[in-house]
């Protein structure tokens, strides 16, 4: 028995936090991208957003370039938010989540390694394809560094605070309209200071106060989102 | 247990629902009356013998009604969130249930505050509502009010549904400040806060002691109406005790 414990102490030590980081990294990477038609989802649903303003409010370009940074940021949030149910769910459905809840690593890493995972293939995703549908929006080339760089830095963020509310609801058979309850509020700031950056950036005015904003609202979340979500997780499974 | 006699006994007897539902209900008559005077007081006080404002005249009087709600509504939240913590690592089940009692109170705070702001911006400002900085964060509380409230009903085992909301309330405590601030740089048009701890008040003595009564009178009232509530919760979620049995007994028998 004691041999047993110290065998599986000891490969526990052979992989790190780095490797467990990696590890779930991958993981989520593959099993992602092998379901393509969710990869896309969140990226048509933003083109889609931004269709209905022109149609909605006015096709008129001036008009249209002012609307553009408010828009394509409230787009960008409501895409994240529309893919962030499933961060968690499938892991749920088949079990592989209590495994994770259970092994004896840092519930911390899993949690950052998994919220990375779902950024790069919806925030980051977004950030790419956001100057091109900025383009049909009229907003002045001088905004797109603005807007990159603000959806690059504020996207993680609602990546980490709607994994939360992910997490939160991951247990309940209908959590699509619930976590947009818990969340919406909580994605405020972010749109607010994103928003901000982009507007300076269109009127020429210096945005690194901006982004700067954007960058301690990240680290913040860095820190304290991975504990809630672990914690929001482990009462989900057990509830 | 030696390190315990610093706190008074009845402290620790507040985390029994026996004891709490017991005690609650020997301070409810004490704190009524106390919310009914302070309240009755105050809004005659302020209704009829303040004096009016030099620019706004007798409009302004809803403040005796505005600023303790809005008061009470941020108070509120503090609380539940606080509540919750306690619920959570202690696993005290009172505390859950202030904790769940608090959130339904908050909201309704909110909406009053909410209410009067709009009855009093229409004659002030010109409008029922104005996108200002103050008025949108209490949206948002209230929206954050609404998300918790969604989630304790969403989930059917009881303890579960006190642990989730009290994760929900704690991220949305780190937040307020956070959303307040943004809230505040993003747009602003609403006057500074009328109380401050470190500053005198800008409004002559007869104006704002009447509101200090109010707010009081708010806090007693709070604390009547979440007692009455936790009382409730107490007696439903324990339902199967033997306790309650004695006393619903006991109660219907006088």
């Amino acid at each position: 028995m004691a041999d047993l414990l110290t065998n599986a102490a000891a490969e526990q030590a052979q992989i790190g936090p780095g490797g467990l980081f990696m590890a779930t990294l991958r993981r989520d990477l593959m099993l992602s991208l092998r379901r393509k038609s969710e990869l896309v989802n969140p990226l048509i649903f933003f083109l889609m957003v931004i269709t209905l303003f022109p149609l909605g409010v006015s096709p008129e370009p001036g008009f249209l370039a002012q609307l553009a940074p408010g828009a394509l940021w409230v787009a960008a949030l409501l895409a994240t938010l529309l893919s962030m149910d499933g961060l968690f769910r499938t892991d749920f459905d088949d079990g592989s989540l209590e495994q994770l809840l259970l092994s004896p690593q840092p519930l911390f890493i899993v949690v950052l390694a998994k919220v990375l995972a779902h950024w790069m293939l919806s925030g980051l995703a977004l950030t790419l394809v956001a100057p091109v549908i900025a383009v049909m929006l009229f907003l002045p080339a001088e905004g797109m560094p603005g807007l990159m760089l603000s959806l690059l830095i504020g996207t993680p963020t609602l990546s980490l605070v709607g994994a939360i509310g992910a997490a939160l609801t991951v247990g309940l058979k209908r959590g699509g309209v619930l976590i947009s309850l818990l969340v919406l509020p909580l994605y405020i700031p972010v749109l607010i200071f994103g928003t901000s950056a982009v507007q300076a950036a269109v009127t020429g005015l210096p945005l690194g106060g901006y982004l700067a904003l954007l960058g301690a609202l990240l680290a913040l979340g860095l820190a304290l989102a991975p504990l809630a979500i672990g914690a929001a997780l482990r009462i989900s499974v057990s509830g | 247990m030696s390190d315990k006699k610093w706190m008074p006994r009845w402290f620790y007897q507040l985390a029994s629902p026996r004891w709490c539902y017991q005690i609650c209900g020997k301070l409810l008559p004490g704190f009524t009356i106390a919310a009914l005077v302070l309240l009755i007081g105050g809004t005659v006080w302020a209704l009829l013998f303040a004096p009016a404002d030099y620019q706004q005249g007798n409009s302004f009087r809803i403040i005796y009604l505005h600023v303790p709600s809005a008061i009470l509504a941020q108070s509120c939240y503090m609380l539940m969130a606080i509540a919750g913590a306690i619920g959570l690592i202690w696993k005290m089940k009172v505390a859950d249930m202030v904790a769940k009692s608090c959130a339904p109170v908050g909201a309704s705070l909110a909406v009053l505050a909410l209410l009067t702001g709009a009855i009093w911006g229409k004659p002030t400002w010109g409008s029922w509502w104005v996108w200002d900085a103050r008025l949108t964060s209490m949206l948002i509380l209230f929206f954050l009010y609404l998300g918790v409230m969604a989630l304790n009903s969403a989930i059917e085992s009881e303890s579960t549904a006190a642990q989730a909301s009290a994760v929900l309330a704690l991220v949305g405590l780190v937040n307020i400040p956070i959303i307040k601030y943004s809230v505040e740089w993003w747009n602003t048009l609403h006057q500074p806060a009328t109380f401050k701890l470190t500053e005198k008040p800008a409004m002559p003595a007869e104006m704002w002691l009447p509101l200090l009564v109010m707010v009081v009178g708010f806090y007693l009232f709070f604390a009547v109406t979440l007692m009455m509530r936790l009382r409730n919760e107490i007696l439903r979620r324990e339902r199967r005790a033997g306790w309650v049995k004695e006393i619903l007994l006991s109660n219907s028998a006088v």
